[in-house]
């Protein structure tokens, strides 16, 4: 076979699987963490750190588990996907690690805990199952379209994952948490996945109705009230979540998948104007009664007045931590994001990146994101089949809206909500229920590369010809 | 499918691209701002994380820095003698910010000063650690010692310059405190300076900087500067055209005089001798609140001076004629801080020339290279020299044969002018006891000096600024001159 250059991600004949690449990517994402790693030590006590080898050792395990996994089950699968993520992963477990070894941090769990323990053994722990999901998803979900079959039960157990933390006690302040024993699992993060999962298949359905049947009026396409149905439902859903959990994130997630997902399937404009009419009434009036919106709200609006102060220094703390990494940060390990305190390691990690790695080192990992945007948003593109195509840009929207919402809120853009940056922030619910979503897009991509069977020879090419007399 | 794909993925590019932007104007447009917030702990951190630079006087540091432990601020701030340099250096607190010196020249005192941008830089190549500037002071600690133990127990304040360049060479208030019993961020700290704070003597008040009194009679000198300059009177030893009795204007009371007086028709020098009130009454309503006003502007009041630490203002009044016949007198609403009167006898003694006060003579770099030389600076032109040396005769009469014999330098020349202010309503609390004066060698005068003693105890107007704070005075005058030589 002669040497094919295609390097579109559609080629449809003879696709390169560009694995070679990926595996050369990992091995630079891998280092990248190591070194961080030598740098955080070095500059905290002087030395190489002690754990440095069985981080080192632990990452690459991982990311060569994950790459030969995908080899041998994704062949096609978009080179990028994989060596980003772990590239977050790992720079996010040295970031944890750098904040476990912050004083004011062990002082503070101590005074409120009576001990401390690092956190970074445990996101370590938890990058292993999440690498094990991630290698699970690949394995069993041998095509992304059997997804389709279970529409209906994925919404029961989305509902069933958002519901079930009504019931235990808010932690400060947001009822987002089920708390088993020793673990506390975010249940919202499995639930973006499942609604996903969910609007692809009932979009895909009903898409032709939602797109056909409705009336022209003042210039836009009037849906059918029937058609209406589930977009109310789903608004009213996320307000619920809203009111009940109060979860700003959250809702914020789901309603704009859901309005992203409509607008895809039915390419009509319309969807957009009243997604953005229903978020902003929505929003309004959650706001007008909410406390803890209105908290949040007003925090948003001056962080540094006394009375913002006094509830919470979180958002300022965080702003004046960007503002001191400047434009190349004071370095690894010699910032002082910890005073944020409270989350510093979970929603507020940006704040570290934005402090010690700088305005240069915010850049890059906000490019990769973008990046891993990109590739989902491109997988969508090259996807042949509609639930595929929908369930990626789902997925890959839900990511660029969470990764705005939680960036958004800690740089002082929007008002902050409890939500997490993917693969970076600690927290075991967020990076399995991530690894599974790019599993899930590597497999979606893997089946949209994959080069089309040759077309047999049609015996009756010849025959066929027009022969003029 | 693909039109709304596109479309999507434009809007979650618009989502990174406001990110980025978002990022791009916090730690580049907004981080100067952010950086220097009060609330931002980490100047605190980065103050204390090296030894500051020390603040030193006649050669030798009045502050130091000690290691400390259990914070995330890794020096504090020690003081040698802290009471008796606390008004000029102020306080540098882990826990309660900075004051006066140590805030003003808090850049080269940390090093992160632009001036030391080129010893940072080189330290950076070196591998050098990161050290603070020193500030030195124009002070004269015999002249300082001499004051803080002048005032002893008693509440007031001395301010020392060199006239001829305005130079500070003592600043003391009383009672003072020790800026190192709250120097680190203790509860052991906050009590302590919680109980400063409470102290109903407020030994954190500045006085000598930032309280006003009102000048008593050791305003005559600027009234008299003020007939001269005006032309009112020109012969100081002719006699002036004072009646006494002599009734404040618009009014049917008398001024009094503190005591059976000669101040009937007296000459200038003869008034200032026995510090007249009819005499210097009368000329301050014959030349108007303006005029008085505008000699008052030329001696420095009725503005702020920074030295560079704040001083207040110093006020003559806008008034009616009787109260301006009173402020002529230093009573009324004048009020003048001690360096104010330091100030005016250092114009007088200058032969006419307001030197711009200053305390920072040097700023040197870590390495102890000068990166700033002060150079005096003329403030204003307060009278002619013609007319300034009149008023020193004057107020030399009165050390050698008048209310102020209590400040004579055997072998110096030295004038002076006492004052008791009256305090209060009727004149119900212990009144203040003013001294200021100037000593005069060959080669000009090298000092010049005013006192004020808060509970100055007396019944007669004079004796007491002469008693209590002339002493003081020329206890500050002969430390200068002995340093001197």
């Amino acid at each position: 076979m002669s040497v094919v250059t295609n390097t579109t991600t559609i080629g449809a004949i003879d696709a390169p699987s560009r694995r070679n690449t990926e595996l050369m990517m990992l091995v630079f994402a891998i280092a990248i963490s190591v070194f961080a790693y030598a740098n955080v030590g070095l500059a905290l006590d002087g030395s190489l750190p002690s754990g440095m080898f069985g981080y080192g050792a632990g990452l690459i395990l991982l990311g060569g588990v994950a790459h030969l996994v995908v080899r041998k089950f994704a062949p096609y699968a978009d080179p990028l996907l994989l060596p980003l993520a772990t590239l977050l992963n790992g720079l996010g477990l040295v970031l944890i690690w750098r904040l476990d070894q912050s004083p004011r941090l062990i002082q503070r769990a101590e005074q409120l805990y009576g001990a401390y323990s690092p956190d970074a053994p445990k996101q370590l722990l938890y990058s292993a199952i999440g690498v094990a999901f991630f290698v699970a998803v690949l394995m069993i979900l041998k095509d992304h379209r059997i997804l389709q079959r279970y529409t209906y039960i994925s919404m029961v157990a989305a509902l069933i994952l958002l519901i079930i933390p009504m019931f235990f006690p808010a932690v400060n302040g947001a009822k987002i948490w089920i708390s088993l024993g020793p673990f506390s699992i975010q249940p919202g993060e499995f639930a973006k996945i499942l609604i996903a999962v969910f609007f692809s298949g009932y979009l895909m359905v009903k898409r032709d109705a939602l797109a056909l049947a409705s009336r022209r009026f003042m210039g836009i396409y009037l849906p059918r009230g029937r058609d209406l149905g589930p977009i109310i439902t789903i608004w009213a859903l996320s307000i619920l979540i809203l009111v009940f959990e109060t979860d700003l994130g959250t809702s914020l997630l789901f309603f704009g998948m859901f309005v992203v997902m409509l607008y895809v399937a039915t390419e009509r404009t319309s969807w957009i104007v009243f997604g953005l009419l229903m978020s902003a009434v929505g929003a309004v009036g959650v706001a007008s009664f909410e406390s803890h919106v209105q908290q949040r709200v007003s925090a948003w609006l001056d962080p540094f007045s006394a009375e913002t102060w006094a509830q919470s220094d979180q958002l300022g703390q965080s702003l004046m931590a960007f503002a001191s990494g400047g434009t190349l940060g004071t370095g690894l390990g010699q910032g002082h994001s910890d005073l944020i305190m409270f989350a510093a390691n979970a929603d507020f990690i940006l704040s570290t990146v934005g402090e010690e790695l700088g305005l240069a080192g915010m850049m890059a990992v906000l490019l990769v994101y973008a990046l891993i945007v990109e590739r989902g948003v491109r997988t969508s593109l090259a996807a042949r089949d509609p639930f595929g195509k929908l369930l990626a840009i789902g997925l890959s929207g839900a990511f660029a809206i969470q990764i705005f919402v939680v960036a958004g809120g800690v740089m002082g853009l929007i008002p902050l909500s409890g939500m997490t940056m993917p693969f970076l922030a600690y927290g075991g619910s967020s990076v399995l229920a991530n690894w599974a979503l790019i599993a899930i897009l590597i497999r979606i991509s893997d089946t949209a590369r994959r080069p089309a069977p040759t077309p047999s020879p049609s015996t009756d090419a010849e025959m066929t010809q027009v022969v003029r007399p | 499918m693909n039109k709304p794909l596109r479309r999507i993925a434009i809007f979650c590019g618009i989502l990174m691209l406001a990110l980025m932007v978002r990022t791009n104007y916090l730690q580049y447009v907004r981080a100067d701002e952010l950086n220097t917030r009060d609330e931002n702990r980490r100047i605190r951190i980065e103050r204390y994380a090296h030894e500051r630079g020390n603040i030193i006087v006649d050669g030798k540091a009045v502050t130091g820095s000690v290691e400390t432990n259990g914070s995330d601020f890794k020096y504090k701030r020690v003081w040698k003698d802290g009471p008796l340099w606390a008004p000029v250096t102020g306080y540098s607190s882990q826990a309660f910010d900075s004051s006066q010196l140590e805030n003003l020249e808090d850049g080269i005192l940390t090093g992160n000063s632009d001036q030391l941008f080129f010893n940072r830089t080189l330290g950076m190549f070196t591998g050098e650690k990161k050290q603070g500037g020193n500030v030195v002071t124009t002070l004269n600690g015999a002249a300082q010692k001499a004051a803080f133990k002048g005032l002893g127990d008693k509440k007031g304040a001395v301010v020392a310059l060199d006239p001829q360049t305005g130079a500070i060479l003592a600043l003391a208030s009383t009672p003072s405190y020790d800026p190192s019993v709250f120097a680190g961020n203790s509860n052991k700290d906050s009590e302590a300076r919680e109980k400063l704070l409470k102290d109903k003597d407020k030994p954190m008040l500045n006085r000598a900087l930032r309280e006003t009194y009102p000048p008593g009679s050791t305003f005559k000198v600027v009234t008299a500067a003020a007939a001269l300059e005006n032309g009112l009177y020109d012969d100081i030893d002719a006699k002036t055209d004072s009646p006494l009795p002599w009734t404040l204007p618009q009014t049917t009371v008398p001024l009094q005089n503190e005591g059976n007086i000669p101040c009937e028709n007296a000459s200038l020098r003869e008034a200032l001798r026995w510090s007249c009130n009819t005499v210097f009454g009368k000329m301050s309503d014959d030349l108007g609140n303006k005029k008085m006003i505008e000699q008052t502007d030329k001696f420095g009041f009725n503005k702020e001076v920074f030295t560079p630490v704040r001083a207040d203002a110093s006020i003559y009044p806008e008034d009616n004629k009787p109260q301006n016949a009173m402020a002529g007198i230093g009573q009324a609403s004048n009020r003048t801080t001690p360096l104010q009167m330091a100030m005016v006898a250092s114009a007088i003694a200058n032969d006419g020339k307001l030197m711009q006060p200053y305390m920072v003579a040097k700023r040197q770099a870590p390495n102890l290279d000068d990166i700033y030389t002060a150079e005096p600076e003329e403030l204003s032109r307060a009278l002619s020299g013609e007319n300034a040396q009149k008023v020193q005769q004057m107020m030399e009469t009165v050390v050698k044969d008048g209310t102020g014999t209590r400040a004579q330098i055997p072998g110096v020349t030295v004038g002076g002018k006492t004052g008791t202010a009256q305090h209060g309503l009727n004149n119900s609390e212990k009144p203040y006891a003013w001294f200021i004066s100037y000593a005069k060698t060959d080669n000009g005068s090298p000092v010049a000096v005013a006192v004020v003693v808060e509970d100055g105890n007396a019944n007669r107007d004079d004796i007491s600024g002469g008693g209590l704070a002339a002493p003081i005075a020329r206890d500050v005058m002969k430390a200068v001159i002995d340093s001197k030589q």
